[in-house]
């Protein structure tokens, strides 16, 4: 052992450690099951508090506990098979439908646009164009033309989620950078093994992007339509209750409806978790 | 025919003509720029070229040309008795970054050149051959490995792999590892000599580093810019192997300087 030769007095009582504590503002340092739980009360207490007070009338907000009362019996209709659950089912069809369909569309698209330059050149223009008009505006056309079935649902809800999967495919598509494409031309690949081998994988990333978004849309577009054009569906029941004044009713038809949409994006995410397994994840984590 | 009696030790490789340029210009439409002028270069089997210059002066189009990935204006260029006119599979091809692809073990990556060129069977069967390459580089154990768990080195050590891995008859190198520290890259330039040398192999590198152009060249090929041409090609007459100890010897302290002032009356035309 080499003994260091120090200028400082060598018995114990002198000798200072370097030990000292980084100080992390309390915010930062509470636990996320904490957190979550005490948003969640302050919520739950502000509602509770301006509906005891009276501050509002009961008809445009229920108590916390009607709306409670209320997703229970919405829940027993449910689990029991009532004729709230065939609205479910038919609103979840249009959803599933909807968003095979656009996927479908938007990944063609997405190619067409990203990998070939009259797809950029002439057709992203118009995309663009018709992803600024408010696409909900357009579901009495799908009605007219589509009728009050499922069908005019099905589009309208497709139509919004079209959009987000085209512009993320071919985002996609371009994310492949210099490297990769001078590689793929000494090997002397197609234009198509290019494509398949390197480009969609590498652009998977952005292609499950424009996924996750369409999964938003296509519920908002299953929603929107049933509200403009009828139907049996969920967003049917919710305007019925709104129309009766029934707002306990309509708070807890959106929270289950809620649970449909965050299942969708979930089977989204989890998809991707495993086709592209090599992704980091970015967003979720805050421990910075 | 080993790496010894390719050279005499003078700097001259004598093998046989691998690769040959003549006359060689490019110069680009767009903008009327002369990217290259009358570059004529000879690389034998076995030696180890490389080129060093200013931005500008061509070599980039150089590689581009020899890579078969853009056509010359004028000139011939030939690799094994043919012309090349396209990418073809006797040229192997390593760049900067790695460029491995993450959804492929190492090994995968590795047989990717034959997966494009043969298909799915054949790269299969070339799996052996992405071992042995993985072991001669001293990435025995990491064949299922993924690229996101490899370091810079390691990937670039896994490059060199599925550059070798179609037997390709020169080996172009654009600046293979200028995004590595300097430790690691003065180690990785003498894995590329040892494997240069345990293949015979007859490479072409680009750099902008002088030290790591003479530790590993025969000849170092001088650049000028507007328009691109040599100004002199430079034997380098070390023995080989050669070691990192030599970048502190006289001798090659005297041709980096002469280098370097070739490069620096470069700079002021």
């Amino acid at each position: 052992m080499t003994e260091f030769q120090t200028n400082h007095p060598t018995d114990e009582e002198t000798v200072q450690e370097t030990v000292w504590e980084q100080e992390v503002a309390f915010i930062d340092s509470v636990p996320r099951s904490v957190a979550m739980t005490f948003v969640f009360v302050v919520f739950i207490g502000t509602w509770q508090l301006v509906t005891a007070l009276g501050m509002v009338s009961p008809i445009i907000l229920p108590t916390p506990m009607e709306t409670f009362k209320d997703m229970i019996f919405v829940g027993q209709n449910l689990l029991t098979g009532g004729y709230m659950l065939d609205s479910l089912w038919i609103t979840i069809l249009e959803v599933i439908y909807g968003f095979a369909l656009a996927i479908a569309i938007g990944f063609s698209l997405g190619v067409l646009v990203g990998e070939t330059a009259f797809g950029e050149k002439a057709v992203m223009p118009y995309l663009v164009a018709i992803d600024t008009m408010p696409k909900v505006a357009f579901a009495p056309l799908f009605v007219a033309w589509l009728g009050f079935g499922i069908e005019s649902k099905v589009a309208l809800a497709a139509f919004i989620a079209t959009f987000p999967i085209v512009v993320g495919t071919a985002a996609g598509l371009h994310a492949a950078d210099e490297n990769a494409r001078m590689l793929f031309k000494t090997m002397g690949a197609s234009r198509m093994q290019t494509l398949i081998k390197m480009k969609l994988p590498t652009g998977l990333p952005q292609i499950f992007t424009g996924l996750k978004i369409g999964a938003v849309g296509v519920m908002a577009g299953a929603i929107t339509g049933e509200f403009l054009g009828g139907g049996k569906g969920f967003g049917e029941l919710i305007r019925v209750a709104a129309s009766q004044l029934n707002t306990p009713r309509v708070f807890s038809l959106i929270l289950y409806l809620s649970v449909v949409g965050l299942v969708l994006y979930l089977i989204v995410q989890w998809t991707q978790r495993r086709v592209v397994f090599w992704q980091k994840e970015t967003v979720g984590s805050y421990d910075g | 025919m080993t790496s010894a009696a390719a050279h005499d030790y003078s700097g001259v490789p004598q093998g046989a003509p691998v690769y040959e340029l003549t006359n060689v210009s490019k110069t680009y439409a767009r903008n009327q720029v002369v990217a290259l002028q009358d570059v004529s270069l000879t690389l034998r089997k076995g030696s180890f070229t490389s080129v060093i210059g200013s931005s500008g002066c061509g070599k980039s189009t150089l590689l581009k040309i020899m890579a078969g990935l853009i056509p010359p204006t004028k000139g011939r260029v030939i690799l094994q008795n043919k012309p090349v006119t396209g990418p073809r599979r006797d040229i192997g091809m390593m760049f900067q970054q790695a460029t491995l692809f993450p959804w492929k073990t190492a090994a995968e990556n590795i047989v990717l050149p034959i997966e494009i060129r043969d298909g799915k069977a054949a790269a299969k069967k070339a799996m052996e051959a992405a071992h042995d390459l993985l072991e001669m580089v001293g990435l025995k154990g990491f064949e299922d490995v993924y690229p996101n768990e490899l370091s810079g080195g390691m990937a670039q050590r896994a490059s060199i792999c599925r550059m070798l891995i179609t037997e390709p008859a020169v080996l172009l190198l654009d600046e293979p590892f200028s995004a590595l520290d300097e430790l690691s890259r003065d180690l990785m330039n003498m894995e590329l000599q040892r494997i240069c040398r345990e293949q015979n192999a007859t490479a072409f590198l680009v750099t902008h580093s002088i030290q790591e152009a003479v530790i590993l060249s025969d000849d170092i090929v001088v650049m000028k810019p507007r328009p691109g041409r040599i100004a002199e090609v430079v034997p380098v007459d070390l023995p080989r192997p050669r070691t990192l100890d030599m970048m502190t010897t006289q001798k090659f302290g005297e041709i980096v300087d002469r280098i370097r002032a070739m490069l620096d009356k470069g700079e002021d035309m």
